[in-house]
């Protein structure tokens, strides 16, 4: 998550964002936790759980010598459901800060462990740590904001069993088009006019018609006054069969507009009878749409007025 | 004993609901992004995703079924990149770096469908036979 990270600026202005970047720094090297204490001693069935979860079949997390997988270290000072008792204030403080400037998400982003002795069940965990560094503002893919690092000393029974450094970012999510789900809005609606009013009829009527010269039999698509091959202004029209193939395509992430749901495919669709016809490739998840798949005519309802010819991949070339 | 430059066997590990959820849950980490798809999407997630305990446990899993279980984990360091979300699956890849006595340091590198989910580095000894 900390991917392509790169040193921004605060929007509000230099001297505002220093003074309060001067403000975040002041937490530097304070307490963020004193004296805690595991909520539970290290235990057998919080190994064997976490074991099952990740997977974990070695045989050192289980039996009369059990050793709790070292990777657990932090897990031992959670706060889970009933969360933190032994945050300080200065941690507090320091996060208030952060969620008051809108710097409310969090996402963690580096842990560095060491493990200095085995936990076994029954030792009782402490735990102190300290505000380590917090960084400039940063942005970053997921938005901006600033990391904060940790360093977390744990023992067990009094003795050292390791050390935890935690870095997440404090961050204000990036604008997002829109949250993904249903989309909002109509399709746009199609200019309908004398030349091309003859296509829609047949669309009403789930046909999709091809115009076909009547001077020189050329079949022609989208719909036009006249033939280009022979200039002729007369002619009538065959319903596609409805076969096609993917001619060639484009997958649209961006930019998100209402009444689409991106990303999806955009396929330009060669039809049996030769000509191509632009539309939504559908059936087939957007990224499994290939040059050459092939594809077959059908109707999509995309609102209460509208129906609009579509083509269904056959995944797989089943069809 | 393993050298420098040995590459330890992938180990590709299927990134369920299931798998999210549990691993949260059994590192007590109840942040709702890691166990309610309604309440990750309103915070810009397209879906949960894996915490990085849950990761950690899969990186010091990975290094010790490589090394046996034998193998005394020292150190783990790692860094989150690309979020393993549910339907995708994570390959974990080892390579040593370099090799002292019974201590092997070794780069790993978890890819997913969208990147690398996590990078890091582990520190693993492996007692010499009848110690």
């Amino acid at each position: 998550m900390s991917g392509e990270v790169v040193t921004g600026r605060g929007t509000s202005g230099g001297v505002v964002s220093e003074e309060f970047y001067g403000r975040l720094k002041a937490y530097e090297g304070r307490a963020a936790a004193t004296a805690g204490t595991g909520k539970d001693l290290v235990n057998e069935p919080m190994i064997r759980h976490w074991c099952e979860a990740v997977g974990d079949a070695n045989p050192a997390y289980t039996g009369p010598d059990a050793i709790a997988p070292p990777t657990m270290l932090q897990a031992w000072t959670m706060g889970g459901l009933s969360g933190h008792l032994d945050r300080s204030a200065a941690h507090d403080e320091l996060f208030a800060l952060l969620d008051g400037a809108g710097y409310t998400s969090v996402a963690a982003t580096d842990c560095e462990q060491e493990y200095l002795r085995p936990l076994r069940p029954g030792d009782r965990i402490t735990f102190d740590a300290v505000i380590e560094s917090v960084s400039e503002l940063k942005t970053t893919k997921l938005g901006t904001g600033h990391f904060v690092t940790t360093r977390m000393e744990v023992r067990a029974d009094g003795e050292p069993a390791g050390t935890h450094r935690f870095r997440i970012l404090k961050y204000a999510p990036a604008a997002k088009g829109k949250p993904k789900g249903k989309p909002s809005g109509e399709r746009p609606r199609p200019v309908i006019n004398r030349d091309n009013a003859g296509f829609w009829d047949g669309v009403a009527e789930h046909r999709l018609l091809i115009q076909r010269c009547a001077g020189c039999g050329t079949l022609r698509f989208p719909w036009l006054p006249g033939c280009a091959a022979c200039g002729s202004p007369e002619w009538d029209t065959v319903a596609a069969s409805g076969k096609g193939t993917v001619y060639s395509y484009v997958v649209m992430h961006h930019p998100p507009f209402p009444a689409f749901d991106p990303p999806y495919a955009v396929g330009l669709i060669e039809l049996a009878e030769g000509v191509r016809v632009l539309s939504n490739v559908v059936g087939v998840p957007y990224d499994k749409v290939r040059i050459g798949m092939p594809v077959r005519l059908e109707f999509l309802r995309v609102d209460n007025e509208w129906e609009l010819p579509v083509f269904k991949g056959a995944d797989g070339g089943a069809d | 004993m393993t050298a420098a430059g040995d590459e330890l066997p992938p180990l590709s590990i299927p990134i369920t609901r299931t798998l999210i959820v549990a691993g949260a849950v059994a590192s007590r980490d109840y942040q709702d992004v890691h166990h309610d798809s309604e309440l990750a999407k309103e915070k810009g997630s397209p879906d949960i995703f894996m915490n990085i305990l849950t990761t950690n446990g899969l990186v010091g899993r990975y290094i010790t079924d490589c090394f046996g279980e034998r193998a005394v984990l020292r150190k783990v360091a790692i860094r989150l990149g690309a979020p393993n979300y549910p339907g995708d699956t994570m390959v974990l890849c080892g390579t040593v770096v370099s090799v002292e006595g019974d201590r092997a340091e070794v780069r790993v590198v978890g890819a997913n469908s969208i990147g690398n989910h996590v990078t890091g580095t582990v520190t693993v000894t492996v007692p010499e036979d009848g110690s």
